[in-house]
């Protein structure tokens, strides 16, 4: 930190003369040893900082490691040299992806990713609100209690444990069994063929965009109620009164009481979604999708899980999911930023 | 004061319970018919006869996953990570949010960039493929071959917990703090006594959160733990679905129930444990979602 010349005289009015500052000496002082009154506050607090040690160890090495591993989505990939002694390759596995050989898949996956993320937003955000209004209608505390304890219930359950129920409830008929449950049930709805129902609705591209987001909405609608629902309850019982002695009927109520109060957190809400458009899972994509459903299931992570993992092209893999992550947190960053400027509440 | 409904709010609220209802009937629908359909026949399953209740009831299909030693296996596998991974992250978190929560920490602002960044950026699935394998060869060098240990010391550490836990220590008022140092009481007292009795129900809340990632866990610790031994219940459950769902595997099943049975009776016994604790949690779970991190 430069001080200003101004900050080094002091005028001495009793001696009419400017003299050396003495504070600024000692600021001057603490400049110069910076290091060591460093190594000294920390030496005195050594147990505050010790506790910040493995924290940091962790993250160094779990988090941060793996970037540097990045540095391979520009190098030749070699099993025995580390990744900072291997031979640069340029921009090659970038130029594959964008424009040569894998371009196609590459887009395909990147399109599905913002296609996932989308279709999660205009479906999967508004179920939350809307089941929080209705939360909100019901008086009686127990049949309230009773619809939230069962729809938090799907949140308990593991991807794993969810994606296997789904896979069974529309699974393929065999020759020994038949279909699953659901498929039966739409089937017998009309709303799909037998021979798509036999032929296992997980294996048909058409509808795993379907099976996401409603497998989505099951799972996770009533636990994110939760955080609408307080802010409906913490609106003043005396604004709804105000609004009855108005004239306000149901709607009304709705439109000018509930919904202002619970629209910072809405705004909040979409945001984050908003900044995570290009930040989907890869368990429940993976756990879903096979190779039939790649057309519309296919999404980045999946994709450098089946060519860095799977295939051994680390680099390649690497290099699209770099593009991904990338776009991804300026999203989040401007996201947040815009949260901020808009309602003074940002996410970190 | 009882009050006349007007018809609009008649309306609405017949619309809401009944939406509502139907709602919640769906939500838990899968799961009996997941019960259900694990203790009915081999016919009554496959030609889709089991609707809601059970028909031609066995347990077999539960005896015969009770009898595979892989399931308890697995099982205990997972409460070993979950317990000791748990732990561990708890441990970390609680020392490093106490550390980043006092302002007289030097470098905080960087500290504190350094978790966030984490939360803005990840490196992506090859290269943390990558430095797993590296710690995997690092720990069996130094004579940890046991996988599960690789799991629970460089899995399942989130900077969003950590920043929950900072935020409550934060809060804690500081003439507390000083009146233990008067007391003559060092740092690490000062945060077993003061500061960690008076975040409870904020540590519960990350406590579970750590403990409900590690419980799920899936997809590092199928990739990373070799050993099919060594496999937790996930892992389990997904190897067996990808086994049971094979037509071609499953031609000459000639069993008394369904091998749909067995599939359905391993989701039951995954989730029961969930659904004993789900009450004493509930709260907590509750209450995390609400803090979500928003920080004003």
């Amino acid at each position: 930190m430069a001080a200003r010349a101004a900050d080094f005289l002091v005028y001495d009015k009793a001696a009419g003369v400017y003299r050396e500052n003495p504070e600024q000496l000692v600021r001057d002082d603490v400049e110069k040893h910076a290091w060591k009154h460093v190594g000294i506050t920390i030496l005195k607090d050594w147990r505050l900082y010790l506790m910040l040690v493995p924290m940091l160890l962790v993250f160094l090495f779990w988090r941060y490691l793996p970037m540097y591993e990045l540095l391979g989505c520009f190098k030749v990939p070699d099993e025995v040299l580390p990744v900072a002694d291997q031979y640069f390759s340029g921009f090659s596995y970038f130029k594959s992806l964008l424009v040569g050989t894998d371009a196609p898949d590459f887009w395909r996956a990147l399109r599905n990713t913002f296609l996932l993320s989308f279709y999660g937003l205009c479906f999967g955000f508004p179920m939350p609100i809307i089941l929080a209004l209705f939360f909100n209608e019901i008086r009686s505390n127990l049949v309230r209690s009773t619809c939230q304890v069962l729809t938090y219930l799907p949140k308990f359950m593991s991807t794993v444990v969810m994606t296997s129920l789904v896979t069974m409830l529309v699974k393929q008929g065999a020759l020994t069994s038949g279909y699953g449950i659901v498929s039966q049930a739409l089937e017998a709805l009309g709303l799909i063929s037998a021979e798509t129902a036999k032929a296992g609705l997980l294996n048909n591209p058409d509808f795993f965009r379907a099976i996401y987001q409603i497998s989505g909405i099951w799972e996770g609608a009533g636990y994110d109620s939760i955080v609408y629902f307080a802010a409906i309850i913490a609106i003043s019982p005396t604004s709804y009164e105000a609004a009855q002695i108005d004239g306000a009927g149901k709607m009304s109520q709705m439109r000018y009481v509930v919904l202002p109060g619970i629209l910072s957190t809405v705004v909040i809400m979409l945001i984050t979604r908003i900044g995570a458009l290009l930040n989907i899972g890869y368990e429940k994509v993976l756990l879903l999708y096979n190779p039939t459903t790649y057309v519309t299931a296919d999404v980045v992570s999946t994709f450098a899980q089946r060519k860095g993992i799977v295939g051994g092209q680390k680099g390649l893999a690497s290099a699209a999911e770099m593009m991904n992550n990338v776009i991804s947190m300026l999203l989040v960053i401007s996201a947040n930023t815009i949260a901020r400027k808009a309602s003074d509440t940002s996410l970190y | 004061m009882k009050r006349k409904l007007e018809t609009s709010e008649l309306i609405f609220k017949v619309i809401s319970y009944t939406l509502l209802c139907i709602f919640a009937l769906a939500c838990l629908y899968p799961f009996v018919y997941a019960v259900s359909a694990s203790i009915s026949g081999a016919h009554a399953v496959d030609y889709c006869e089991v609707v809601l209740f059970p028909k031609d009831i066995q347990f077999d299909a539960f005896a015969r996953m009770f009898n595979d030693n892989m399931f308890w296996n697995s099982y205990s596998n997972t409460l070993f990570l979950t317990f000791y991974g748990t732990v561990w992250a708890l441990l970390v978190a609680i020392l490093g949010a106490y550390a980043l929560s006092k302002k007289r920490l030097l470098f905080r602002r960087f500290f504190n960039f350094f978790l966030v960044f984490t939360m803005l950026f990840s490196a992506g699935l090859v290269p943390q493929y990558l430095n797993y394998l590296a710690t995997k060869d690092v720990f069996n060098s130094v004579g940890i071959t046991d996988d599960k240990w690789l799991v629970v010391i460089a899995m399942g550490m989130a900077a969003m917990n950590i920043i929950l836990l900072r935020n409550a220590f934060e809060g804690v008022p500081s003439e507390i703090e000083e009146a233990a140092i008067v007391d003559g009481a060092t740092e690490f007292q000062v945060l077993r006594r003061v500061y960690i009795p008076m975040c409870k129900s904020t540590i519960a809340t990350v406590t579970l959160f750590f403990a409900i990632s590690r419980w799920n866990g899936y997809f590092w610790a199928r990739q990373m733990i070799s050993n099919s031994n060594e496999h937790p219940l996930q892992v389990f459950i997904r190897l067996r679905l990808e086994e049971y769902t094979d037509p071609e595997q499953m031609a000459g099943w000639n069993e008394v129930f369904s091998s749909d049975s067995v599939i359905y009776a391993l989701i039951v016994c995954s989730i029961v444990p969930i659904l004993i604790i789900y009450p004493f949690i509930q709260k907590y779970f509750a209450k995390g979602v609400n803090a979500g991190g928003v920080k004003e």
